[in-house]
């Protein structure tokens, strides 16, 4: 298959069971909101390092949030509801708490599943916390140097999916890289997903484990890595002309929003300078949700 | 089609008709809701006997006429609405749980007392103790909502733990005596000691009221938790300013000699 000249490799993204949970932050101002929301997500990259990813969903308008003023929505992914709930607690506490004027509510209220973070974090206010319990919810309000931090007691977790992917393989750097930016622009107008990686693009991808070091959970794609052409102990993926390599990865609320970032990403990649367009599996044997590129561009 | 009640004349002592709930008339037939037992004094009689009756198996009722002398309407009720198109008796929604009441005219005093849930909305003005926990109990209203369009009486609020009152017109003395918790909006202002013996809980002015010596001044600002129910009181109609231009909460905390930990927010315009 191809599209716009670019070749639609038949194969697919294998991703992974998650759980998640989405925090709206608010603030005086959009400026703060972001603020928060950015430091919030700041090194949550991949659940393998960072033990959580997140990143930026959407901003949300003062007619759409709990308080009514200027907000942005957060989607935090984790390998189960305890680490998850952990992560809350200290990304809630050391980055939304400490922001100026932020509040923090939960953006699952529908999820069965709850992680009391605002429950815990209110032990912050020292027994100078008070509560507010409005419409079936509980609100903490914990005391603080420019008046007092709005925390909902308790965020919902939900399952998802984690590691949609493809890779954008092109002529050279820079037209991967404009492709690349096309891609993630189109997938971040996608409600319920997130691209956790710096500016949603990884160029650092990764194979399960290592050749040479036993402890290594995870190595450089030496297949991927254009250096690496040519040499007899590295199986070269690549095809001819491809000097460059970026993956975009995409995490999910559901199975459908992934199908549709998906989908808007390889279309907006599409472009010139772009030779071939994969995805990364391991076969089909390590996750259980496998996106196919030829069926998203059907 | 809901279960409609016409007052024939207004009784000449009060009618206890706490039989008259939304959860019996959902079940009951036109003659069984026609035979439910009222108690006149110390007389049993029929609903009949006071109302025209029409409809049946409705979880809606609406009650034509001047029940002022009509007490405990619509008492622990669970589901659905009660309309009043005039004026309503003691206890109304007394102990209710769920579902709405709706008051065109006035009520008389114990509005919503102990109730835990639902919602009350009173066009004209309340009595006292609305909320308000019962001679001898510990615990007022423990969740839900009383909105009064006109005034209040004494002791709105007495003992209350959960829930919102916000009364639009001007109440009486002793405004949240004893709160354990909730929140009062008087957009009304009130008379005196407002908020005496108040352990924890909230109770918001939008006009300047004369304070207890036992409260304490702290800052002025504008909480951001009150924004969440300016959302809510916007669906009823009721305006909570909110904006730094226009002004800010000057919050007191007390009562002191309890001690207590509640909160006073008295809105001060921007000079």
């Amino acid at each position: 298959m191809t599209r716009n000249g670019v070749t639609i490799v038949d194969t697919f993204a294998e991703a992974f069971d998650m759980r998640a949970a989405r925090v709206v932050i608010t603030a005086a101002s959009p400026k703060w909101a972001r603020t928060a929301a950015e430091c919030m997500t700041g090194f949550a990259t991949s659940v393998i390092g960072c033990k959580v990813e997140a990143g930026i969903e959407t901003d949300v308008s003062p007619e759409d949030t709990p308080d009514g003023r200027p907000g942005v929505s957060v989607l935090l992914f984790g390998f189960d509801a305890k680490g998850l709930s952990d992560r809350l607690l200290d990304r809630i506490g050391q980055t939304v708490l400490t922001c100026a004027t932020t509040a923090c509510f939960d953006g699952l209220p529908d999820a069965p599943e709850r992680a009391a973070a605002g429950g815990l974090l209110r032990h912050f206010g020292d027994r100078f916390q008070s509560s507010k319990f409005l419409d079936g919810r509980r609100y903490w309000r914990i005391p603080v140097m420019d008046g007092e931090f709005l925390v909902q007691e308790t965020f919902g977790i939900q399952k998802a999916i984690g590691g949609g992917n493809f890779l954008i393989l092109a002529s050279d750097q820079a037209s991967a890289l404009t492709a690349a930016e096309a891609a993630v622009d189109a997938m971040r107008a996608v409600r319920g997903v997130v691209l956790p990686f710096p500016g949603g693009i990884v160029r650092a991808g990764s194979k399960v484990g290592a050749r040479r070091y036993k402890k290594m959970i995870a190595s450089t794609n030496d297949a991927y890595c254009p250096t690496l052409r040519g040499r007899s102990d590295a199986m070269s993926a690549l095809p001819d002309g491809v000097n460059a390599v970026l993956e975009i990865v995409v995490d999910g609320l559901d199975r459908g929003a992934i199908e549709r970032a998906l989908a808007a990403g390889i279309h907006a990649a599409c472009r010139a300078g772009v030779i071939e367009i994969t995805a990364g599996n391991y076969g089909g044997k390590l996750g259980k949700h496998h996106f196919h590129l030829h069926a998203r561009l059907a | 089609m809901p279960v409609t009640l016409r007052l024939k004349e207004p009784p000449p002592v009060p009618l206890e008709a706490e039989t008259l709930t939304t959860d019996a008339t959902a079940l009951l037939s036109h003659a069984d809701i026609r035979a439910l037992p009222v108690n006149l004094g110390k007389r049993q009689r029929r609903l009949d006997d006071f109302f025209d009756v029409d409809g049946e198996r409705s979880d809606e009722i609406e009650i034509h006429g001047d029940a002022t002398r009509v007490k405990w309407i619509g008492r622990g009720m669970t589901r659905g609405r009660i309309v009043v198109r005039g004026n309503a008796g003691m206890h109304l929604g007394s102990a209710m749980k769920g579902g709405a009441i709706v008051v065109d005219g006035d009520v008389s005093d114990w509005l919503g007392a102990e109730m835990t849930g639902g919602s009350i909305h009173v066009h004209g003005n309340a009595g006292g103790q609305a909320g308000a926990a019962y001679r001898g109990s510990l615990s007022g209203m423990r969740d839900g909502t009383i909105v009064i369009d006109g005034g209040a009486g004494l002791e709105v609020g007495m003992r209350m733990k959960r829930g919102l009152i916000v009364v639009r017109g001007p109440v009486r003395d002793f405004a949240g005596l004893e709160m354990k918790g909730g929140t009062i909006v008087l957009a009304g202002g009130a008379e005196l000691r407002t908020g005496a013996w108040m352990v924890r809980g909230t109770i918001i002015s939008l006009m300047s009221i004369q304070l207890l010596p036992t409260f304490s001044y702290a800052c002025t600002y504008n909480p951001t938790f009150l924004n969440l129910y300016a959302k809510q009181l916007a669906s009823l109609g009721c305006h909570l300013p909110l904006d730094d231009h226009e002004g800010g909460y000057q919050r007191y905390t007390g009562d002191t000699c309890v001690p207590g930990k509640g909160e006073l927010l008295i809105w001060k315009p921007r000079a």
